[in-house]
């Protein structure tokens, strides 16, 4: 079987700004977002014949396409499980690509988050059908449980009873996202890092998780567009080659709850995502200039380099001590500031982050890059890729 | 509204105005079986009504009149309060509260005596507000005779009432699915069973349940009771944002069954602060609303 490694690459990205309020329909965001990702490629609507998004996005390819002047498609689909769908798209469209279904496929990501439907708030119809999703959720939101954040805490709570992890371990994850964002004109929060005590003094949304340890909702959204590497050497940008993407699921999954499992203090849907992505680039953790690690809750982004194998089971905590994950630390993570400083787009942001490291071409620029890592959603199925220098 | 008041307004005036009513006959005589009974009944020992020379207890008046169960009324012998009862009836005043009774005994009564008693309508007062529903208060006199004399008199007055609408308790908004593969968990808890689904084949407990059995492929499926007790192996405390039908800040746990299974649960009935890893709970039952009851989870008394 041929490896997908290398073979395909992100040729061009595109976002709109990022808000709290867009002022436009989700379908005009993702129209522009996929119009700014094709002049980025130096291509057009018509070079277009695939389109993967996320299952939970509410425009439809056939929509967007209509909009944005696209065409005949030969593939289309979606990637499901919230934000654990991010690099997923990449990977299907990577796919779709080395295999011939389709040759030019935009990923895109839009929504009016914050403006729109908030993720963050209690909906309880999430436990109202009997679909296999409502059943699991009925588990628990009867119960109050029902918000990703008192989710997450959970995980946080038994995370933080195993290891000795204290709430300052998370506020430092917070103080790292919202230092790199305040250099990031395109960040929310462009100009106002945070303290550690800050962090300490917000309030509680869910203990242990203080407002400081949950990302922003925001308004926007990101297109990528995704085609052979050969092609993409032709282009405008230097191609961000794909040394490998993967979904990841463990056993015992569950959608944000996965409570039930011998061990509560891990992420093992990212330990598959891991040791695919180091298995198909043939890379090692040592090999990352830097990482894009999904930051919807500070908690998580600790077990996330536990599980790509950066640090050990419980050392996550030394790992991002003194600045270890700041800009000018061992490995910088998410220098747009992530969706605690820049924007939750869902994850799409930070793999464009990923792309413009790879070109040198980021704002908060690290020196001497050649591969990225990035993952996607956490406490879900989830998926991660590698960005090489191509 | 106004069209009822006047209508029954005038039924009242019409039914003060005809005054007493038919003189209905006592169905015995005053005897003293009956007041034995009643003395009896009553732990009344007053000597002065036993003997040959016994006379009647006043306050039993009301008894020597009272129909029996199997009342048939004339229609000859209505009452002129009927007509007002009625219509309170017709326009949806059907309930009924006692709020005054009082007596005048005019002289004791003998054995032997042969009563009739006689009503009129006093007053008709509405519609006023209570705590039981909109009524009116209908107001009459008895009087009972031995031949032409009257002996005793009571007033007594009723409430007659709309009864307010039986409200079920306000919904719980946060309703689980419930299909056929995890009815018996929710049928459990509201008969105060804590169920854990059990393989019919390998005897594997599994919570969340789930219709196959992932260790032997069975879809034969039984369940055990749980004892009840468990451990908090995490918890979280939601403070925002708020919650349909929760108040804040409130307390949710994974506990750890010693059965071998977790179960996501309310701490409840302790201070939130005190709250820890490790704590011992035990389970008790939260009836959500008319549907839903919800296990919960409380310190176990050791440890308070």
């Amino acid at each position: 079987m041929s490896s997908l490694s290398g073979r395909t690459a992100v040729a061009g990205i595109g976002a709109t700004e990022f808000s709290k309020e867009s002022g436009r329909s989700e379908l005009q965001l993702a129209a522009e977002a996929v119009f700014a990702a094709l002049d980025d490629a130096g291509l057009s609507p018509s070079d277009v014949d695939g389109m993967v998004t996320y299952t939970q996005d509410s425009n439809d390819e056939i929509a967007v396409a209509r909009e944005v002047g696209i065409g005949d498609l030969s593939f289309f689909s979606r990637v499901h499980y919230g934000g654990g769908a991010a690099c997923g798209t990449v990977l299907h469209a990577a796919m779709a690509v080395a295999t011939g279904a389709a040759e030019v496929v935009v990923c895109y990501r839009a929504f009016n988050e914050r403006s729109g439907r908030r993720f963050g708030q209690p909906n309880a119809r999430l436990s109202g059908e009997p679909s296999s999703q409502g059943l699991e959720m009925s588990w628990h939101v009867p119960y109050g449980l029902i918000t990703p954040a008192a989710w997450v805490a959970m995980f946080a709570r038994r995370y933080m009873h195993q290891y000795g992890v204290t709430s300052e371990d998370f506020g430092r994850v917070a103080v790292a996202m919202r230092r790199h964002a305040s250099t990031n004109p395109a960040a929310w929060f462009y100009g106002r890092p945070i303290t550690l005590a800050e962090h300490q003094a917000s309030k509680w949304i869910v203990d242990p998780l203080h407002l400081l340890d949950c990302c922003q909702e925001s308004d926007g959204a990101v297109a990528l567009v995704v085609t052979t590497t050969e092609r993409a050497r032709d282009l405008r940008r230097s191609p961000a080659v794909i040394a490998a993407a993967a979904q990841g699921s463990g056993s015992g999954q569950m959608m944000m709850t996965s409570y039930y499992r011998d061990d509560m203090s891990g992420l093992p849907e990212m330990g598959v995502v891991g040791r695919k992505l180091w298995e198909k680039s043939g890379l090692s953790p040592s090999e990352i200039q830097t990482a894009i690690i999904y930051d919807h809750f500070t908690p998580f982004v600790l077990n996330q380099l536990e599980e790509l194998g950066f640090c050990g089971h419980g050392e996550a905590k030394d790992f991002i001590q003194d600045g270890g994950i700041e800009i000018d630390g061992h490995l910088p993570v998410n220098p747009h500031g992530g969706q605690l400083g820049e924007a939750y787009i869902h994850g799409m942001n930070g793999i464009a982050e990923a792309v413009r490291q790879i070109r040198g071409t980021a704002v908060n620029q690290v020196a001497g890059v050649q591969n990225v890592l990035v993952t996607a959603g956490t406490g879900v199925p989830t998926s991660g890729l590698i960005l090489s220098q191509g | 509204m106004t069209d009822l008041r006047d209508h029954l307004m005038a039924l009242v005036d019409k039914a003060v105005a005809a005054g007493e009513g038919p003189r209905l006959a006592a169905p015995h005589p005053v005897n003293d079986t009956m007041i034995s009974h009643w003395t009896e009944a009553m732990g009344d020992r007053n000597p002065l009504y036993t003997g040959p020379e016994a006379v009647a207890p006043p306050a039993m008046i009301q008894v020597w009149s009272m129909e029996g169960l199997r009342r048939e009324p004339a229609a000859e012998l209505r009452r002129p309060v009927d007509d007002v009862f009625e219509a309170l009836d017709e326009a949806g005043y059907t309930g009924v509260v006692a709020t005054n009774c009082e007596h005048t005994y005019h002289r004791y009564l003998a054995m032997g005596e042969k009563l009739t008693s006689s009503t009129r309508l006093l007053d008709t007062v509405g519609p006023k507000r209570t705590a039981l529903g909109e009524g009116y208060f209908v107001t009459w006199n008895v009087t009972w005779y031995s031949g032409d004399e009257p002996v005793a008199e009571m007033m007594f007055r009723l409430l007659k009432f709309r009864p307010i609408e039986k409200v079920s308790r306000e919904p719980y908004p946060l309703t689980p699915a419930v299909n056929g593969d995890t009815r018996f968990f929710w049928d459990g808890v509201r008969q105060g069973e804590l169920r854990i689904q059990k393989c019919g084949a390998c005897g594997e407990l599994r919570h969340p349940p789930g219709p196959v059995c992932p260790s032997c492929r069975s879809a034969e499926r039984t369940h055990i009771v749980a004892g009840g007790t468990g451990t908090v192996y995490s918890y979280v405390v939601h403070h925002h944002p708020a919650v349909p039908g929760r108040e804040t800040p409130f307390v949710v746990a994974v506990v750890e069954l010693p059965e071998g299974v977790r179960m996501v649960g309310n701490i409840v009935q302790y201070p939130i602060e005190d709250v820890y890893v490790g704590m011992p709970v035990r389970v008790t039952y939260q009836e959500m609303d008319d549907e839903l009851t919800l296990p919960m989870w409380v310190p176990t008394q050791e440890e308070v």
